[in-house]
């Protein structure tokens, strides 16, 4: 079982090499606003954390993630769904 | 109040105005006064060689070419002022997609304004809801913008990476429809696509295929196909995109297809039906520009040859290449950063060298280049000046050049 807990804290070691402005990163933190994060380097993160989970996170889907608590629901969500 | 709806673009108005406050040109603003030739030009009053034009067949003055627009302009106006699916479709356009079906050995062809919309079309008509669109990561604009205009789902996978485009597609559900997008030259740093992988991979998926062969046309394959023909997948690939603004020499863009239902498309693809067509004598340019193309076995041999060069007397001189070998005409130089590459870039400008410079977000993540595209019509005489210009403009930028192994 992967719960929410464990995805959040997963997701954080993923960005934490990305974070290059070194804000805080919390529930709330903005990808594009907050950490200042160009659209392929999200894009990327979004495919390492793919990989991790062995899941798929359309492109489409991005733009209604804007904060690493989005990201965290939605990838719980789908580890979920994939049983 | 009025929100100024342009205020978001502070960052990069404060960006560009720094940049052009070291004193150099504007890379995004030359306007060419005089084109000599597909390969010289007058800007700013100075002679300079064009090395970053895309005319990779130097079909833009060819003789045949002009007189045939001329005598479009002519005999049919300057303008359809119409849809292709309404008044806008002239025998020049008939004509024009029967050269296309010609040069490709295929049955259907559809001519588009632009190649950018021949992807946004293609790319978001193909797909729909449910379906989905597997993209290479460093897929140009138009595919990532008909991706956007689709309601498909899209996955993109790393680029060339066929272990990556596997890995992506048994995610996706088995019954799903699904396709795969490719070029066969990707621009930016100018490397060809594996695709014979990644078209296997893609099939034993049960995906379509279709292949941009944008900067392939006109030089890769027996006929002139692109990389598709080259690597002998021909047989296996659904719909091939293309443009006329590169090897063609004119504008416009065209998807040929030998689906028995191609032409159901016309109907519902928008920007192929919302859009006025082509004037006539750029497609009479275009048709005769392709049949010439087909027999140009004497300028692609040449445009090899110039582009060997470059490549080469550019690595023995020490700048670090995209590509360890010429994989096309596009031949990629490496720079450090934003500000060397635009000193570099205009001190080239300044010594009648054109290229283009390239930077994030249009590059892959974090590279900046100098890029430029050869033209069968270029001299070994002008090859050899355009390597001492850069030799000279590196010193003068400060480049370190390295030594080669
Ligand atoms: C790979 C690729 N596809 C499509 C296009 C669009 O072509 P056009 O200039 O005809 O809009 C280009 C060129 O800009 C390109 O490089």
């Amino acid at each position: 079982m992967t719960d929410r807990a464990t995805v959040y804290a997963r997701i954080i070691e993923l960005i934490e090499p990305l974070n290059l402005k070194k804000v805080a990163l919390t529930e709330a933190t903005t990808f594009a606003g907050d950490m200042e994060m160009d659209s392929l380097t999200v894009m990327d993160l979004v495919a390492s954390m793919e990989d991790e989970w062995d899941i798929m996170i359309p492109l489409n889907m991005l733009p209604d993630l804007e904060t690493i608590g989005q990201v965290a629901d939605a990838v719980a969500g789908l580890v979920a769904k994939k049983g | 109040m009025t929100v100024d709806l342009l205020a978001k673009y502070d960052p990069l108005i404060a960006e560009h105005a720094g940049l052009l406050s070291t004193g150099i040109r504007d890379p995004f603003g030359i306007v060419m006064e005089k084109v000599l030739s597909p390969t010289e030009a007058i800007i700013k009053g100075k002679h300079t060689i064009l090395l970053g034009t895309y005319n990779y067949m130097g079909m833009t003055f060819d003789a045949d070419v002009v007189a045939a627009g001329r005598q479009a302009l002519t005999d049919y106006g300057a303008g359809t002022t119409g849809s292709r699916v309404l008044n806008g479709t002239y025998q020049t356009h008939a004509a024009c997609e029967d050269a296309l079906k010609d040069f490709y050995g295929m049955s259907h062809a559809m001519v588009f304004s632009t190649g950018y919309q021949a992807n946004l079309g293609m790319v978001s008509t193909l797909a729909g809801k449910g379906d989905f669109i597997i993209l290479d990561a460093d897929s140009h604009a138009s595919i990532y913008d008909g991706c956007k205009m689709s309601n498909a789902d899209i996955v993109r996978f790393r680029h060339n990476d066929v272990a990556d485009l596997e890995k992506r597609l048994k995610r996706l559900p088995p019954e799903a429809g699904k396709l795969v997008v490719l070029e066969g030259v990707y621009s930016m740093l100018g490397d060809v696509a594996p695709l014979p992988e990644l078209v296997a991979v893609a099939k034993a998926h049960g995906a379509m295929v279709l292949v941009d062969e944008a900067h392939g046309m006109g030089f890769f394959g027996e006929h002139g196909r692109g990389v598709y023909e080259e690597q002998g997948v021909a047989d296996q690939v659904d719909f091939v995109v293309g443009t006329f603004s590169k090897s063609v020499g004119t504008v416009g863009g065209f998807c040929v297809s030998n689906h028995p239902k191609f032409e159901i498309l016309r109907l519902v693809c928008r920007p192929y039906t919302f859009t006025a067509s082509l004037p006539p004598a750029v497609v009479a340019s275009a048709a005769t520009s392709i049949r010439k193309l087909m027999t140009a076995h004497d300028k692609r041999a040449r445009l090899w040859e110039a582009t060997r060069r470059l490549h080469g007397g550019l690595r023995a001189r020490g700048f670090k290449l995209a590509t360890e070998t010429p994989e096309s005409a596009i031949v990629s130089v490496l720079m450090p950063d934003q500000e060397t590459t635009a000193l570099m870039w205009s001190t080239l400008i300044e010594l009648g060298v054109y290229v283009n410079m390239s930077r994030p977000p249009a590059t892959p993540a974090g590279v900046f280049l100098l890029r430029c595209s050869i033209c069968a019509l270029h001299s070994d005489e002008q090859i050899d000046i355009v390597l001492g210009k850069f030799e000279q403009a590196a010193q003068m930028a400060q480049l370190a050049l390295h030594e080669h192994a």
